[in-house]
């Protein structure tokens, strides 16, 4: 049996618990068996069965309605034992990253996070995941009766796979140890798309001169939907926010599209960025690194492409609305 | 207060990555290690806490010889003392033991670890060094405050932060924000001096089984040379038919 934990925010199931149940699904027509979703506090779970899901396990519990590592994993952790599951399917989302140490220690279950496809072999588990920040892979055996896979976002992708499943209210055994961190506050921008679940990421750097000049990203950035972000550079210097900054010690992006204004691309940069999919430049400098890195580029003034493909692209979306 | 902070080992971010022995091995050859960046914005944390609230701050680092420099410029920062427990770090479980033994030993109220390493991103070190000391966890831990024995603690979720209260022993997955970029710290001479004289201790490992084993490693396909457009039009066009992306 493979169990996968379908994350939902606020009720509402995550488009990653959708790509985590199509992976899940995967691996149980490798290994003959069958998927076993198990979700917190989700108001809706009927789509799970769309993908794969033979059996929804739901948990309901008002003590678990903000994230808590140690909670969840415990509530992951049981499910599985009480299931049998051997393979367990997270995501590459903070709270999945957050909790799967925890979950791995508890069941004495081998971890391999960042994985790209389904496991080249089940008997003996291996997986193929990125490593040095996305500038290689590594093939790994997992060598524990369970074993747990955290899957890169985007690596698989959404897969139909119309199967009836049961649902089933699950209850966890939780004690005073699991709330021993209490959330004080949340601060989420709500009206905004966030680099981790954006489809489409607009990024600028040094070459826009200045904070001042940032109005253009917005403006591309709210026309495709996408979510901005920024060199390491610029947040530096303190002209964008940190949480936007993007590279290896920035967040890492994994989009469909990446699109790229005045930023030069130190490797640093292009290996946080390297797992999305679709990478565009626009820059002024044609020796700039980031081309050899791009799938299209435009060599040119920004402060002239930019103003002109906002233009276009309102034209074209009007166009295909 | 007593802080353990876990140093990884690892090449510069600006190193070219290379497989030797049949794909199965890092190509160490030219290649220039340092304190893996998560860490040392956890060790320049360290630091502030050492000098406002006279924390004593020891470091640790599982692996062979050839990873003492990196420790001793952990020294050279400021750190008190430096462990180095002499065992090669295979998987992500088993340094946890290692580090999780030297932990508890010490009796150390914070340990300090980084979000992910980066060579290998596996990022469940510090998560699983706080299961097994049954210490509290915070990871992609942004800010951290410590009073008494209470922490307050802000963590960077998908989208946002998160603030949260919580207790020591504290074990935390940190990152950038922790300081900034500009606080970090080039060892002056003075530090660089003293580091030599510092106890570096040598701790052999306790037995720890491995979950997982790297098998090969391989390089991304390599990629087609960029198409370059003369015009939005252009771009818009190939966005929309060729790459389906917008």
């Amino acid at each position: 049996m493979i169990l996968v934990y379908t994350e939902s925010e606020e009720g509402k199931l995550k488009k990653i618990a959708l790509e985590a149940v199509s992976y899940a699904k995967g691996i149980a027509d490798q290994m003959g068996t069958s998927v076993t979703a198990v979700a917190i506090n989700a108001n809706d779970t009927s789509e799970l069965g769309k993908y794969g899901a033979s059996k929804v396990l739901e948990v309901s519990d008002d003590k678990l309605n903000k994230f808590n590592g140690e909670a969840y994993a415990d509530v992951i952790g049981q499910a599985a034992k009480s299931e049998g599951a051997k393979v367990i399917v997270l995501t590459s989302s903070a709270n999945s990253k957050f909790l799967a140490p925890t979950l791995a220690v508890n069941l004495e279950a081998g971890f391999v996070p960042n994985v790209v496809e389904l496991p080249s072999s089940t008997s003996p588990f291996k997986v193929k995941h990125s490593v040095f920040t996305n500038k290689a892979f590594a093939n790994t055996e997992i060598t524990t009766d369970i074993k747990i896979v955290g899957i890169g976002k985007n690596s698989y992708g959404l897969k139909e796979n119309e199967t009836s499943a049961t649902t089933e209210a699950f209850t966890a055994n939780l004690d005073a140890h699991d709330f021993d961190m209490e959330v004080v506050s949340v601060d989420k921008a709500t009206d905004t798309v966030t680099i981790a679940d954006a489809e489409i990421v607009v990024s600028g750097g040094r070459g826009l001169k200045g904070p001042e000049n940032w109005g253009m990203i917005e403006e591309l950035a709210g026309i495709l939907g996408a979510a901005t972000a920024c060199s390491k550079p610029v947040s530096d210097m303190g002209w964008r926010p940190h949480s936007e900054h993007v590279g290896q010690t920035g967040k890492p992006v994994a989009s469909n599209l990446y699109i790229a204004i005045g930023i030069s691309g130190a490797i640093q940069h292009l290996a946080g960025i390297n797992a999305s999919k679709v990478k565009v430049v626009i820059n002024n400098d044609p020796e700039a690194p980031f081309f050899k890195a791009a799938d299209y580029g435009m060599v040119g003034d920004a402060f002239e492409i930019v103003p002109e493909l906002n233009k276009k692209l309102k034209e074209f979306k009007a166009q295909n609305a | 207060m007593k802080i353990l902070v876990c140093i990884s080992h690892v090449p510069d971010t600006t190193s070219k990555i290379n497989f030797t022995d049949g794909d199965t091995k890092f190509d160490t050859n030219g290649v220039q290690f340092v304190i893996n960046p998560n860490d040392e914005f956890g060790l320049t944390r360290a630091m502030w806490f050492k000098e406002k609230q006279g924390a004593t701050v020891h470091v640790v680092n599982v692996g062979g010889p050839e990873t003492e420099p990196t420790l001793r410029k952990a020294l050279a920062i400021g750190a008190d003392e430096a462990i180095r427990i002499n065992t090669a770090a295979t998987d992500g479980f088993s340094v946890a033991k290692q580090l999780a033994n030297v932990a508890k030993e010490g009796g150390y109220d914070l340990v300090i670890g980084g979000r992910e390493s980066i060579d290998y991103n596996g990022g469940m070190v510090p998560g699983m060094v706080a299961k097994l000391i049954g210490a509290n966890f915070v990871n992609t831990c942004i800010h951290l405050e410590v009073d008494g024995d209470k922490a307050t603690a802000i963590r960077e979720i998908d989208g946002g932060k998160e603030t949260l209260k919580t207790s020591l022993p504290l074990v935390i997955g940190g990152q950038k924000g922790l300081v900034e970029e500009s606080d970090l710290r080039i060892p002056n001479m003075r530090g660089i001096m003293q580091a030599r004289t510092k106890p570096l201790n040598v701790k052999e490992p306790v037995d720890a089984n491995t979950e997982t084993s790297t098998v090969s490693f391989e390089k991304p396909a390599p990629k087609g040379a960029v198409k370059l457009v003369d015009s939005v039009d252009e771009l818009i066009n190939l966005l929309h038919n060729e790459a389906k992306a917008i």
